[in-house]
């Protein structure tokens, strides 16, 4: 089999809104990254002592997968054609159909598994999306967000990256959009999105949601120096982790929040948006360097970080988050 | 953060490719800027992975020395946890667990073994002997 679908194919700072942005400008509905990850009120802080991944808490700091697909097509009125499969040759079969009909098509897989990936970025992680757009003999031709390239990957690894079984299993997950409305009105859809997030981030009833949730996390690293330093070092490690490398995370999701930020004030002329998108990125760069002074705590740096340095830094960017959200749902 | 703080490190673990990330310009405007990794993330990536080796070659002299049977060492070769391998194999964690003692793995069916070697995509021989060469 040998189809090529058009498709331009543009790096995205996150996985899931970039694979949403790409399918609605093949779609015909020209939209940006930030746009879609805003809109769809993906951002959040969630810290899950109990829920653990790789024997450490769960750190999130946007909402659980997929919910930039569901969020946008709510919004849009236009919702995404989705489908899993139990078997996963059926599951490589539709996949193929919607290929010969021309669609360009956004699934779920395992990074473990994808072929493509450099070892150092391979980790079991199930809920990496990316866009199909052709088929070339064995080989399928992928639209992957995380690389500037597109790239290939066999059909035997696709077929066991989107079949793998586990924590957030893909079941074969497929998603593109559905016939979109002529009108989708995105614009009168900011405010409440904005609404929506500044309340989740700022008014979350539970403790490890939001800005409680980063001021609980502060707490709980506060108490690290009971604990064994090199448990310590995986602790914090792992924080990082779940902020830079799994999706991009924590600091990056703040930047891609503060730009749909600032292309709102300019859809809105709202200037005082654009003011909060500077807090936004102020915020961001604080979370860099709690990031930097994890490092410097692992790598036993010439200038050592400590745990008591660390939780402070958490618990000003947690005061911080709180001000400012509480500020931004008072404007929405 | 402005275009220009946007590391460029460089970083092993991307292993040449970019990564994007948005950042100020110079007139204050929200842009994707292509970033070939921060240090900061090649530390912590280069933790997890140090874990996993070291977990690796212990689970590999323990193999050697009869002590384990070989699950565990392809468990760790594939980064994987109990957890991660209990939940794609359909297995109890329990059962994982018991899996790792030489004597109970040596006994394991043909199924249950092929259960394993789906998982880790290698090959019922490669599942049931370590080549020398690893480590």
């Amino acid at each position: 089999m040998r189809v090529i679908n058009p498709y331009t194919h543009r790096q995205a700072a996150h996985c899931e809104s970039g694979v949403v942005r790409a399918l609605l400008e093949h779609a015909g509905l020209p939209i940006s990254e930030p746009m879609a990850f805003g809109l769809s009120r993906s951002l959040v802080f969630v810290h899950l002592p109990l829920l653990k991944i790789g024997g450490q808490p769960l750190t999130s700091y946007r909402m659980p997968p997929r919910s930039v697909i569901t969020g946008i097509g709510k919004i849009l009125g236009a919702r995404f054609a989705t489908a899993t499969f139990r078997d996963p040759r059926q599951g490589m079969d539709h996949l193929d159909a919607h290929l010969a009909q021309g669609r360009i098509v956004g699934v779920q897989t395992s990074v473990f598994w994808l072929p493509y990936f450099p070892d150092g970025m391979r980790f079991h992680f199930n809920a990496h999306n990316l866009i199909v757009y052709g088929r070339d003999g064995d080989d399928y031709l992928i639209g992957d967000p995380v690389f500037a390239e597109t790239s290939r990957c066999d059909a035997r690894s696709l077929m066991k990256a989107r079949f793998i079984k586990g924590m957030l299993a893909p079941k074969g997950f497929l998603y593109f959009p559905g016939p979109l409305p002529k009108e989708t009105g995105l614009i009168r859809h900011i405010r409440p999105s904005i609404k929506a997030t500044a309340r989740m981030m700022a008014k979350s009833p539970l403790p490890f949601v939001g800005a409680k949730g980063i001021a609980f996390l502060a707490r709980r690293i506060g108490r690290l120096t009971r604990r064994d330093p090199e448990q310590a070092r995986l602790f914090l490690g792992n924080i990082i982790r779940m902020q830079e490398e799994i999706g991009t995370g924590g600091a990056g999701f703040r930047f891609l929040y503060a730009s749909f930020l600032q292309e709102s004030a300019a859809l809105l002329h709202e200037p005082c948006l654009r003011e909060a998108s500077m807090r936004m990125t102020a915020i961001g760069d604080e979370w860099r360097e709690f990031a930097l002074l994890i490092a410097r705590f692992i790598k036993n740096h010439r200038v050592p970080a400590t745990v008591e340095e660390i939780a402070d830094k958490l618990t000003t960017i947690a005061r911080m988050e709180q001000a400012f959200f509480a500020e931004l749902g008072r404007w929405a | 953060m402005d275009s220009r703080d946007v590391p460029q490190d460089q970083i092993p673990v991307f292993a040449g490719h970019s990564k994007a990330v948005y950042a100020l310009d110079s007139h204050g405007d929200y842009t994707l800027v292509p970033t070939s990794g921060w240090e900061v993330e090649e530390i912590v990536t280069r933790q997890a992975l140090d874990e996993l080796a070291r977990q690796r070659r212990q689970a590999l002299a323990d193999h050697r020395a009869g002590r384990l049977s070989p699950l565990p060492y392809h468990m760790y070769d594939k980064k994987m946890d109990v957890a991660t391998l209990a939940r794609e194999s359909g297995f109890w964690q329990w059962r994982v667990r018991r899996h790792f003692r030489p004597a109970v793995f040596n006994k394991l069916s043909l199924t249950t073994l092929a259960v394993y070697a789906e998982v880790f995509g290698i090959s019922l021989t490669e599942l049931q002997r370590i080549d020398d060469a690893r480590d």
